[in-house]
């Protein structure tokens, strides 16, 4: 073999594992989701096989879904709104600050050495009826019984807020750190305020960093399943949950397929939508 | 009293302290340099300036008012960075009018000035494109433009030129020289370049580990250097340990040993006062060789051996061996190659005119200019 040949088979050879296995572990999955998407959920007996529409006609008629479905988008952007306006200053203190950056990044990540989910339980420990807060209140005499602090939207949005920060933090960071300092010398030198030079310079500049972890908070906001189920109540569930119910409840996979497959379609536009106006580069770089 | 003013300056940084007790006078109109090798505190010097580094002691004048509590934005500098620091998010035109926007300029004026300082750097074509789009070298002239459009007390440059290469370099310092004696402004330029130093400035400031080494025009400091630094800092020199013996008329009369006497003018000896231990220096491009037979002329000559020779083309460094017995010296010199250059090993004799050497006391590791204290 020539060793252009050989060279432009190299990157095959080495990506063979990764395609493989996003091949059989993610768009086989998904090409069974659609098929089943399509077929019908018998009373008895086993599912029929075919090409029918009424679990997707189900899906997008019912308004049951659809209130579910734009809850759950309400949701991920007060999340993903609180995240920003909590989460940027905490990267710019990050970013600028002149000691152990690393150190402090470390801080950040820290948290993700404990599972989601016990971390979601906990804020049962703090703001059950019986919980840290509770207690506190009470026994400084705040309030006489306790506040119902729990199972309720603000309990998920404050939920989802503790599990993505970080993810906007980072982001932001990646952003800011890459902005040169000497930027706002220069627009201080010229006569903008600290505050002039940070609205006209650096904030600007660190949009990019802000949109990607934006864009990473609403889709695991949106697509979120264990906080609602711990911390929300009936009537705060998300759509993650319907599609939860749908299969393992009911029993019926061909209408949780198409359920999943319709949030996959929003939020996948979502995601088409910043790639048109901001490119991937920039989520890619935030991660890495 | 000059445009801007140090008077006892010290920056510390925790335990080390950067800027030592620094006094400068820098004159309205004129360019000055702050030269040194890296760590030198030149920078610093520039920064607490410009606003970006508070004094820890002394004061800074600017136009005759003391800006040490002066908020950077209210100082009226123009800054030049190395690294250009144009906003990358904003057209050529929307940086150089930045500065504008600050200043109660209306409209149509900010139109005027940014077309007329976009013209000073001879790049009124490019106004509607990104930073992005443009060459290192026209970055840094949109930069100088930014910094002089909105008419600066003082100009400061923090080694604008090292990030350019070789070539771009010299045109620029050509042209950065043109637009500031064109405008007339006050300008402290950093840098760790001899050769920008020398062919820029008015006035050069050699420093070295936060001190003031010598203060003066080119050629002053390059001529008469006031410490072994400067000497060695400003190209290359030749160090010879000498004896001054003492003033005959105008000449100061010198004993290098191995070596026959030496009397060079008074004024190559400034900070000479009589006898005593000194330095003898002498630059390499000074020191001439010839072929040992060659005719005697009005320079004083001395036998050498080629102990290595550097080529370089157009002209050659050579190691020469000069003196007698145990009192030999290394010496380089820096000749114009003339048909060929002398081989390794060859003898020559090594010619100097006398008014081409300086003599320094000893023991001027921070002899100063004056200004230092």
């Amino acid at each position: 073999m020539s060793i252009e040949a050989r060279e432009a088979r190299q990157p095959w050879i080495l990506l063979s594992p990764a395609i493989g296995a996003v091949t059989l572990l993610l768009l086989l999955p998904l090409v069974f989701i659609v098929v089943y998407s399509f077929w019908l959920r018998s009373a008895v007996g086993p599912d029929i096989v075919g090409f029918h529409f009424d679990n997707w006609q189900r899906a997008l008629s019912d308004p049951f879904y659809r209130y579910i479905l734009l809850n759950t988008l309400k949701i991920a952007a007060i999340t993903t709104v609180l995240c920003a306006v909590l989460g940027y200053p905490a990267a710019y203190f990050v970013a600028r600050s002149k000691g152990n950056k690393m150190l402090l990044l470390l801080m950040l990540m820290l948290p993700f050495w404990i599972s989601y989910i016990i971390r979601t339980m906990s804020w049962i420990n703090i703001l059950g009826s019986s919980g840290a807060l509770n207690t506190l209140l009470m026994t400084l005499g705040l309030t006489s019984e306790p506040l119902r602090m729990l199972y309720n939207e603000g309990a998920v949005i404050l939920g989802l807020v503790h599990f993505l920060l970080p993810f906007m933090i980072l982001n932001v960071f990646v952003s800011l750190d890459g902005i040169d300092t000497s930027l706002e010398d220069a627009a201080n030198s010229l006569g903008a305020t600290r505050w002039q030079a940070f609205l006209q310079v650096t904030l600007p500049l660190s949009l990019p960093g802000l949109a990607a972890g934006g864009l990473l908070c609403f889709v695991l906001a949106a697509g979120s399943y264990v906080t609602p189920l711990v911390l929300g109540g009936p009537r705060d569930a998300m759509f993650a949950n319907l599609v939860y119910e749908a299969i393992i409840t009911q029993l019926n996979w061909p209408l949780g397929s198409a359920l999943s497959l319709l949030l996959l379609f929003v939020l996948g536009a979502l995601v088409a939508l910043y790639n048109r106006f901001l490119g991937m580069s920039q989520l890619t770089r935030g991660l890495g | 009293m000059g445009a801007v003013n140090l008077s006892d300056v010290v920056k510390r940084f925790g335990d080390f302290t950067a800027v030592h007790r620094m006094s400068l006078e820098i004159p309205e109109g004129s360019f000055l340099t702050l030269l040194g090798p890296s760590g030198c505190g030149k920078t610093t010097t520039l920064r607490m300036i410009a606003g970006l580094l508070d004094p820890s002691e002394g004061d800074i004048d600017i136009n005759g008012r003391r800006v040490n509590d002066l908020p950077i934005h209210k100082r009226n500098l123009g800054l030049v960075f190395q690294n250009y620091a144009l906003f990358p998010h904003k057209t050529v035109a929307e940086n150089v009018a930045f500065g504008l926007r600050y200043r109660n300029v209306s409209r149509a004026d900010i139109a005027r000035r940014v077309q007329e300082a976009l013209e000073l750097v001879r790049l009124p074509h490019l106004a509607s494109r990104y930073p992005a789009a443009l060459s290192g070298g026209q970055q840094q002239r949109i930069a100088l433009a930014r910094a002089v459009v909105i008419e600066p007390d003082v100009l400061l440059l923090d080694e604008p030129l090292s990030a350019l290469d070789a070539n771009l370099r010299e045109e620029m310092r050509v042209e950065l020289k043109n637009i500031q004696k064109r405008i007339g402004v006050t300008s402290v330029f950093v840098t760790h370049d001899q050769s920008e130093a020398l062919a820029m400035s008015d006035q050069v400031v050699v420093m070295s580990e936060g001190r003031i080494e010598q203060v003066g025009a080119p050629q002053e400091v390059y001529n008469t250097p006031a410490s072994e630094f400067v000497a060695r800092f400003l190209g290359a020199a030749n160090i010879l340990p000498a004896e001054a013996r003492g003033i005959e008329g105008e000449t100061m009369v010198l004993d290098v040993p191995g070596l026959p006497r030496l009397g060079i003018p008074r004024s190559r000896a400034p900070r000479l006062a009589g006898a005593g231990a000194a330095r003898l220096v002498i630059r390499a491009e000074k020191l001439a060789l010839t072929p040992v037979d060659a005719p005697a002329d009005d320079r004083v000559s001395v036998p050498a051996m080629v102990e290595a020779v550097d080529y370089q083309g157009q002209s050659a460094r050579y190691f020469l061996r000069i003196g007698e017995g145990e009192n030999t010296h290394q010496v380089q010199a820096i000749n114009m190659i003339d048909e060929r250059p002398f081989a390794e090993g060859e003898a020559v004799s090594v010619r100097v005119r006398p008014r081409d050497c300086a003599a320094l006391p000893l023991g001027t590791a921070n002899g100063g200019g004056g200004s230092a204290a």
